[in-house]
């Protein structure tokens, strides 16, 4: 146990900055993954055939790739098209790219959720389709959509672990480089894996506060 | 001020409309009465611009009612649409839900659209509940509510498909005493209603739909107490005399 603290003050720093760089892969593509989700869903939703079958082809191909190769041809396929990355911008839109389609699943399952009748409520008082959406569809469908969503957060957060594979140093790369240079294999990934407990607790929380929200009538 | 010109309407190749032709002046109540599935709420529904028709024309004070034009949304200004299960939004307080159109369709400024949304609570009885959410109400008060929602579009008439269907029967004259009140301020009403009792009293003129095509209208004292055609006295009969 002495042994353990010891290596922990030692290492904890250097983990730290991995820590940092796992925040800010997961914020970032987390807000990326959002916004085009949000996208993808209205535009599946979309009366317009043309509309909707885009956005369900490009879910679908988005989901048909794994991650990692997505990261790969972000990072290393971009530049030979003339679009340079770093390795954190890289992984930032890699997953929030990735990630915006299984958002795009959960907020349509939301929209399409909302009776029928607040959408010809709002139709009969005048409301065109994207006000509709806006002011009565969309904030309904939030508190549908939120314990899921956080579900999806507590994922990203350990995904973006997958950023390692393209250079970025963030957690659980700091963890191996560590642990390859001083052998404390047990040391290291403990604190590796306590540091991501620890940072998937207020999203924990976050999901059980709105599953309570939203059980409520 | 409301004109059907022979409305066919089609759901696959079931006819719901086999031609209605009817028309409705300003300030009339006109009832639609009429067994279930009989086209009823269609009616309504293709004036509101919620469904489209196969052929024929409705128009609105001379404005041809096209779903898919941009001129549906003048129209549905103009002619507002009640339920039969409210439809309120939840999220929103029974203030905001009256205030909605006004404010973020007719851009009128917020604090006039509120303070004549009070004012309509007042009328409808519940100036009281403005900061209640839907759900906390009864049915009742919610269709009161709902009420309110399409007075604030200022329309020059009201759409009711079976505004009391979904009530408890004790809170069905809380409902109905607001029509009557409507009614008698000179409001142009369509209804589509199984009360017997309010289209006698209050209607103008009663409309008895089966099967997709009016089969009788006229006054409302003379359908209702000396119906002409065999279907509308046998459909009375069943309504006012179920046992």
């Amino acid at each position: 146990m002495q042994a353990f603290l010891r290596d922990a003050t030692e290492f904890l720093p250097i983990l730290l900055e991995g820590v940092r760089l796992t925040i800010l892969v997961t914020i970032g593509s987390l807000i990326l993954s959002t916004l085009l989700g949000l996208v993808w869903a209205i535009m599946r939703v979309s009366s317009i055939k043309l509309i909707s079958r885009t956005s369900a082809g490009i879910i679908n191909v988005i989901r048909g790739i794994p991650i990692i190769v997505q990261l790969f041809y972000i990072y290393f396929v971009m530049p030979d098209l003339g679009v340079s990355l770093t390795a954190l911008q890289a992984a930032i839109i890699g997953l929030g790219i990735a990630y915006s389609a299984y958002q795009a699943e959960n907020f349509r399952a939301g929209i399409e959720a909302i009776d029928k009748g607040q959408i010809e409520a709002a139709q009969s008082i005048g409301m065109g389709w994207w006000m509709t959406m806006r002011r009565v569809v969309l904030p309904q469908a939030v508190r549908l959509v939120l314990p899921p969503y956080g579900n999806t957060m507590i994922m990203m957060l350990k995904d973006s672990s997958q950023a390692s594979t393209i250079t970025v140093a963030e957690l659980a790369l700091q963890g191996k480089l560590i642990a390859s240079s001083t052998f404390k294999n047990t040391s290291v990934f403990t604190l590796v894996a306590l540091l991501y407990l620890v940072m998937s607790i207020p999203l924990i929380l976050f999901v059980r506060h709105f599953e309570k929200k939203a059980g409520r009538p | 001020m409301i004109e059907l010109r022979d409305i066919r309407k089609s759901y696959g190749s079931v006819e719901v409309l086999k031609g209605i032709t009817a028309s409705v002046e300003k300030g009339e109540v006109v009832c639609i009465i009429g067994p279930s599935g009989s086209g009823k709420s269609t009616i309504l529904r293709c004036i509101n611009g919620l469904e489209s028709y196969n052929s024929g024309e409705i128009l609105v004070e001379g404005q041809r009612v096209d779903r898919n034009a941009p001129s549906i949304v003048s129209i549905r200004t103009q002619v507002s649409m009640v339920f039969q299960r409210f439809n309120l939004f939840p999220h929103r307080t029974v203030l905001e839900n009256v205030i909605e159109g006004p404010v973020f369709v007719k851009k009128e400024p917020r604090k006039e659209a509120i303070e004549r949304a009070r004012m309509l609570l007042a009328q409808v009885g519940l100036a009281e509940k403005a900061d209640a959410h839907p759900p906390q109400l009864s049915g009742g008060q919610q269709q009161r509510v709902a009420i309110a929602r399409a007075l604030a579009m200022q329309p020059k008439a009201i759409l009711f498909d079976e505004p009391t269907s979904a009530l408890d029967p004790e809170l069905v004259g809380e409902v109905l005493g607001v029509m009557r009140k409507l009614a008698d301020d000179g409001m142009t009403m369509v209804v589509v209603t199984h009360e017997m009792g309010f289209a006698k009293e209050v209607a103008d003129r009663v409309l008895f739909i089966d099967g997709g095509v009016i089969v009788e209208q006229g006054a409302a004292k003379d359908v209702l107490n000396d119906p002409k055609h065999a279907r509308t006295q046998d459909f009375l009969r069943r309504v006012l005399h179920p046992l």
